[in-house]
C-alpha cells in the first residue's frame, strides 16, 4: 500500500479524486463568489441570510438543485437531452487532469508529481478537452426540441469555433517560445529572473498574447461580453432553457469549471504558474510538502484572481452583438494573433525568443499597427455595416427608423 | 404634419482609435465598477435589511391598517353610523349596528369586519367617520397564511388600536359620540367641536 501510495500512479490517483471532490465545492462557491460580486458591484451586500455571510448559501442551493423535480419535457431528445449535461460536465472537469498544481514533490526517496497527468502533449490535451466542450451546449440545444435552445446552441458553436483560432495562435506563441507541450516545464521554464529581479514569466514578453487569450478565454467559457449562448434577455436561458433540476445544475457547475480550467491554463502558459517570484519554497528545486502546499497556493491565488476579474468585467460590459462578436474574431483577433504568431516564429528564427527587450519591441510595433490601422478605417458607434444603399428621411415618414428604410421615389 | 425643417439628421459619430481598440474605455467602466465594489465591501450598500431594519416612513400622510379607537373610557368609540361603510369605495366595510349599552350614544357596532384584502387604503372611512373613530394606522406589514385571516373583525381592530395609540395618539380624543338631546354636556361639547379646546 505504501509502495503505492508513494508511486506516480499512486500520487495521480489521489491526487484525480481529492482534485475531483474539491473542484465539485470549489465550482459551487464560486457561485457564491459571482453573486458577492455582482452584488457589491450594484452597492448591495448580496446573499446574507444561509449561514455566516451567506457562506452555507451554495449548499442550500445544491440541496434545492438535487431535491427539484427533474422535469424532462414531452417534446426532447431524450437520450440526447440526458447526455448533454454528462458531456459538459465531464468535459469541465478533466481537463483539470493536466494543470500541474504543484510541481514536483519527494516522498521518501521518490520524487513525484502534483499533477494527475503529466503527458507529453498536455497543452495539446487541454485545448482539445476545451474544444468538446461546445459538444455539450450543442447537444443540449438540438435535443431540447426548442428553438431558442437552438439558437443558443448554434451561437455557441459559432463562436466557440470563431474564437479557438485566436486562441490557438496565442497558445503556439507560447509554444514557439518555450519549446515545449509539457505543462510542468513550461511552469519550470519561467521561474528564472531577469536582470536579477523580473521575473521570466510569459506575460512579460508577450503582454499582448496573454491579453487575448484572455478575451477568447472568456469567449470559450461564454462568459460576457460573450455570453451568447445563454442571454437570458433574448433566449430565455439560451440552450438550458428546457433543463431543470440537476441537469441545469451541471450546465451551471460546468460553465464555473470551464472559468476554472481557462483560469488555470492561462496562469500556468503566462504567469508561471505556481511560481511566486522572490519566494524560495515556490522555485522547481524546492520538492518539500510544505513547498508544494506553498504552490498550490500560488497558482489558486492567480485562479481566484483570474476569475475575479472574469466576474467583473461580467457586471460591466454589456453583452456584444452577434455580428460584433465575430466581427471582433475575424478582423481583430485572428489578424492580431497572426501577427502576434509571426513575430514570435521570426525571434525564435533569430535566437531571440526569450529575450523581453526584442519581444516588447515587437509587441509595440503590433499595438502601432492596430492603431494605426484603426485610425484609417473608421466606423461609427453603431458598428452598423456601411455599404447599406442610402437612406433618406421622407416628410410624412416619422416613426419609421433612421438607416431601415431604402431610398424610396416620392 | 411634420415639415422637413422640423426633421434633424444626426450622423452617426465616428469611433476614434482609442475607442476602436476598446481597452480605454473598458478600463474606464471597470474603474467605475471596481469603486462600487470597494465602496460595498467597506460596508455602504444601499440596501435595507428588512425585516431587522425598517426605513423611515413619511408617517404624516401614510396609510396603512385601520384601527377602531376607544374613546376615555376604553370603549369603543364607533357609534355604527354606516359613514364609512357608505364612503369606502372598495365595499370593503361591514358593520352591524346594535343598540347602545351605554347612556351617552344610541348605538354601536355589534360587528365590525374590514376586508384588509378588499380594502385600497384611500383614507376615505377615516375622513367620513364623525367621532374619529376608525383611522389608518402607520403599520405596513400586515400578513396572513388565508383569506379569512386577512378580515379583521372589532376586537382585531381594537387590538391594533391598542398596539398603536402610544405611537399616534387618536387625533381628536375629545368626542366620543352624538350627545343625546337634553344632554348638559351637549353644548360644552359642541363649543369643543368648534373651538378646539373648552373656553374657561
Amino acid at each position: 500500500m505504501r509502495e503505492f501510495l508513494t508511486s506516480q500512479f499512486g500520487v495521480s490517483v489521489v491526487l484525480a479524486v481529492v482534485v475531483f471532490a474539491a473542484m465539485n465545492g470549489v465550482v459551487a462557491y464560486c457561485i457564491y463568489y459571482e453573486r458577492k460580486i455582482a452584488a457589491w458591484t450594484q452597492d448591495r451586500p448580496g446573499p446574507n441570510r444561509v449561514g455566516p455571510w451567506g457562506l452555507l448559501q451554495p449548499i442550500a442551493d445544491g440541496l434545492k438543485f438535487v431535491f427539484k423535480e427533474d422535469v424532462i419535457p414531452g417534446h426532447v431528445d431524450k437520450p440526447l437531452y440526458v447526455l448533454a449535461p454528462a458531456a459538459i460536465f465531464l468535459v469541465g472537469f478533466i481537463g483539470f487532469a493536466a494543470i500541474p498544481w504543484g510541481g514536483k514533490l519527494s516522498l521518501g526517496d521518490r520524487l513525484v508529481e502534483v499533477q494527475v497527468a503529466n503527458p507529453d502533449i498536455g497543452l495539446l490535451y487541454i485545448l482539445g478537452v476545451a474544444s468538446m466542450g461546445v459538444y455539450g451546449v450543442v447537444l443540449g440545444g438540438w435535443a431540447s426540441n426548442n428553438k431558442y435552445s437552438f439558437y443558443g446552441g448554434i451561437r455557441a458553436t459559432a463562436q466557440m469555433l470563431s474564437y479557438e483560432i485566436p486562441m490557438g495562435l496565442c497558445i503556439l506563441v507560447v509554444v514557439l517560445t518555450m519549446g515545449t507541450l509539457r505543462l510542468e516545464e513550461i511552469t519550470a521554464l519561467q521561474t528564472g529572473y531577469w536582470l536579477g529581479w523580473i521575473p521570466q514569466w510569459n506575460v512579460v514578453l508577450h503582454p499582448f498574447a496573454f491579453l487575448i487569450l484572455f478575451v477568447t478565454a472568456l469567449a470559450e467559457s461564454n462568459r460576457t461580453p460573450f455570453d451568447l449562448a445563454e442571454a437570458e434577455q433574448e433566449l430565455v436561458g439560451g440552450y438550458h432553457t428546457e433543463y431543470s433540476a440537476l441537469k441545469f445544475g451541471m450546465f451551471f457547475l460546468a460553465e464555473y469549471a470551464h472559468m476554472i480550467t481557462g483560469s488555470a491554463f492561462i496562469a500556468v502558459l503566462f504567469l508561471g504558474g505556481w511560481h511566486f517570484p522572490w519566494f524560495a519554497w515556490t522555485q522547481p528545486e524546492a520538492t518539500q510538502w510544505y513547498a508544494v502546499l506553498a504552490k498550490i497556493v500560488v497558482i489558486s491565488v492567480k485562479i481566484a484572481a483570474f476569475l475575479f476579474v472574469m466576474m467583473w468585467i461580467r457586471w460591466t460590459l454589456p453583452r456584444f452583438r452577434f455580428d460584433q462578436l465575430m466581427r471582433l474574431a475575424w478582423k481583430g483577433l485572428i489578424p492580431i494573433t497572426l501577427a502576434l504568431f509571426m513575430l514570435a516564429a521570426g525571434l525564435l528564427y533569430f535566437g531571440k525568443h526569450r529575450s523581453p527587450a526584442w519581444a516588447l519591441a515587437g509587441n509595440a510595433m503590433i499595438l502601432a499597427g492596430v492603431m494605426v490601422s484603426a485610425a484609417l478605417s473608421r466606423t461609427a458607434v453603431t458598428g452598423r455595416q456601411t455599404n447599406l444603399p442610402p437612406v433618406s428621411l421622407l416628410a410624412g415618414r416619422v416613426g419609421v427608423g433612421v438607416g431601415c428604410v431604402p431610398d424610396a421615389p416620392l | 404634419m411634420m415639415k422637413d425643417e422640423d426633421i434633424l439628421i444626426v450622423d452617426q459619430p465616428d469611433l476614434g482609435p482609442a475607442e476602436r481598440l476598446y481597452l480605454p474605455q473598458i478600463l474606464d467602466g471597470m474603474k467605475t465598477t471596481i469603486g462600487h465594489l470597494a465602496r460595498s465591501i467597506t460596508g455602504r450598500t444601499l440596501t435595507v435589511q428588512y425585516p431587522e431594519q425598517k426605513r423611515e416612513l413619511r408617517k404624516e400622510n401614510y396609510r396603512g391598517v385601520h384601527r377602531l379607537n376607544r374613546d376615555a373610557d376604553g370603549r369603543v368609540a364607533c357609534v355604527a353610523c354606516y359613514m364609512c361603510s357608505t364612503a369606502c369605495p372598495a365595499h370593503c366595510i361591514h358593520i352591524e349596528a346594535g343598540e347602545s349599552p351605554w347612556p351617552d350614544r344610541e348605538k354601536y357596532p355589534v360587528k365590525f369586519d374590514i376586508d384588509e384584502l378588499r380594502c385600497i387604503y384611500c383614507g376615505m372611512c377615516e375622513e367620513a367617520c364623525p367621532v374619529d373613530a376608525i383611522e389608518l394606522t402607520h403599520e405596513y406589514d400586515l400578513v396572513g397564511r388565508t383569506r379569512e385571516e386577512m378580515i379583521l373583525d372589532k376586537e382585531e381592530l381594537l387590538a391594533i388600536y391598542d398596539e398603536t395609540k402610544d405611537v399616534t395618539p387618536r387625533k381628536n380624543p375629545k368626542i366620543t359620540g352624538y350627545p343625546r338631546s337634553g344632554d348638559p354636556s351637549h353644548h360644552a361639547q359642541q363649543t369643543e367641536l368648534e373651538h378646539g379646546a373648552p373656553v374657561e
